[in-house]
């Protein structure tokens, strides 16, 4: 099949692939370029943990082909620690405990991260909302509820 | 036609462990030149935080602090034998088999000091923060980096110690049947809310409170994330999952996340836990395996709770509308 060029900004940073016509954003991440933080769970867009940010939208890069994705910006949980420094979600799932086999968290903090972005000060009704397409095997939910909610919380204190 | 409400409560003990061909776990426990302790095992972390909990157990043991041991896991090809992370049994079987590990570790560790101090080793004690003492005269130390180096390059010892866990496989008496299949129990208790709605047969569940006794919790923040968990997957377990929902038939056997249902965020009921701490006797500091007991009692809790509400016994799990809806229909029936 014939390969198709495919120049994006990953996390601030240029990459340049050729992938196969037809192959998922997932797979452009994860096998061409190396970034393993979106998981491939379902291949099917049911469970989240694929999610990734394209252009400020939540996204589910299994289900997202390679090759729409030129000129775009698209972040990972991969790039949101800075200098060292965890990303203020990366920093409350530790603190709350959300996390144990890891698998759905990096799609939970990207939709964590897309609702905080929008709603700075969301009730647990908008994190409720926010995290209902991704699914968690281990947690019960409520660990990463509070984490988003922590966060948010860490944020507007850094912001006052 | 209404909603109606129910509580339901229901206990359970829970053992650790399996009787097979006997219940097995080995461990190796050695230092690094510069008095890191390495355990290597076979056991595997699926996320319940065994490396965590391994780490502690070896720290607390030799006399270090945790971040001083490093764990190897799950290559069943060159670790020590281990017959695998379940049946809850991985803190227990594996926590005492790193314990007997460390002890012998430790040992070599004070006879090396011991050399280097010129004093004799049962007069020695760790003070937990990476260093080596003379008991009632702590300014005589030497630090467990010194005592590591001068294992390896002055006097050829290995630090290192094997550990061995065995639950030896129980046989049934035959005269009586008697046998002990399983050792260490851990004890829940579930008090679950629920509404039903007659008409539709849908359950909603307005709280759940559990109390686990889990013997000693090595790690209390961990304990709390997997009983919070194993409460969700409890009620997933009452009402939501199955593979063959018509059982033996095939048909209709969810295939994948749209169609094998867990409760999500949104449907979450209000959840709370008690953990009471009874440290076992035969334990790595009295832990008993809270791991797969903690999704059990919510399941006949909330069985009992629909009863109570509607008056109809749900002996399928789940319990879907549909059962509720076909046991009211021939409760009607009479």
């Amino acid at each position: 099949m014939a390969k198709v060029p495919v120049q994006f900004t990953l996390n601030g940073s240029e990459k340049a692939e050729f992938v196969e016509s037809g192959a998922t954003l997932l797979h452009a991440l994860r096998d061409k370029i190396g970034d393993t933080s979106p998981k491939g769970g379902c291949h099917q867009g049911t469970c989240g943990a694929c999610s990734v940010i394209i252009d400020g939208e939540l996204r589910l890069s299994c289900l997202t082909l390679a090759e729409t994705c030129g000129g775009a910006d698209i972040k990972t949980t991969a790039g949101l620690a800075e200098g060292g420094v965890l990303h203020p979600l990366q920093r409350a799932f530790l603190d709350a405990f959300a996390t144990q086999c890891g698998f759905c968290t990096p799609g939970m903090i990207m939709a964590a991260k897309v609702l905080l972005d929008r709603t700075p000060n969301p009730s647990r009704e908008d994190v409720v909302e926010a995290l209902s397409g991704n699914i968690c095997r281990c947690t019960g939910y409520e660990p990463i509820i509070q984490a988003v909610l922590i966060a948010a919380r860490a944020n507007s204190q850094n912001a006052a | 036609m209404a909603i109606r409400r129910g509580r339901g409560m229901a206990a359970i003990n829970y053992p650790t462990g399996m009787n097979l061909g006997g219940d097995p776990t080995q461990a190796l426990v050695h230092s690094t030149p510069t008095g890191n302790f390495m355990v290597t095992l076979s056991s595997v972390d699926l996320g319940q935080g065994m490396k965590q909990i391994m780490a502690q157990i070896c720290a607390e043991t030799i006399g270090v602090p945790t971040d001083r041991v490093i764990i190897d896991t799950a290559d069943t090809d060159t670790g020590p034998h281990c017959m695998g992370t379940f049946a809850s049994r991985g803190t227990h079987r594996a926590g005492n088999a790193v314990i007997q590990a460390a002890k012998e570790a430790r040992q070599v560790m004070l006879e090396v000091a011991a050399e280097e101090l010129e004093v004799n080793a049962s007069d020695l004690e760790t003070d937990g923060q990476g260093n080596i003492q003379v008991k009632g005269a702590p300014q005589k130390s030497i630090s467990i980096f010194d005592v590591a180096l001068s294992a390896h390059f002055k006097r050829g010892r290995s630090i290192s110690g094997r550990g061995m866990f065995l639950i030896p496989r129980s046989y049934p008496e035959k005269e009586t049947g008697a046998m002990k299949p399983s050792t260490c129990y851990a004890h829940a208790c579930t008090v679950a809310e629920v509404e039903v709605d007659d008409e539709t047969g849908e359950v909603t569940v307005l709280t759940v409170k559990n109390v686990f006794e889990i013997g000693r919790a090595l790690n209390p923040k961990m304990v709390e994330q997997q009983l919070v968990g194993g409460s969700w997957m409890g009620i997933s377990h009452a009402l939501y999952e199955t593979t063959e929902p018509y059982y033996p038939n095939r048909d209709h056997g969810g295939t994948d996340f749209n169609q094998y249902l867990m409760p999500g965020p949104g449907d979450l009921a209000e959840t709370e836990i008690i953990v009471l701490e009874r440290p076992s006797a035969d334990g790595p500091f009295g832990a008993k395996g809270p791991g797969e007991m903690c999704a059990n009692p919510q399941i006949p809790a909330v069985a009992n709770a629909v009863f109570d509400a509607v008056g109809v016994r749900i002996d399928t799990l789940p319990i879907t509308p549909e059962r509720i809806l076909r046991a009211l229909k021939a409760q009607a029936a009479g």
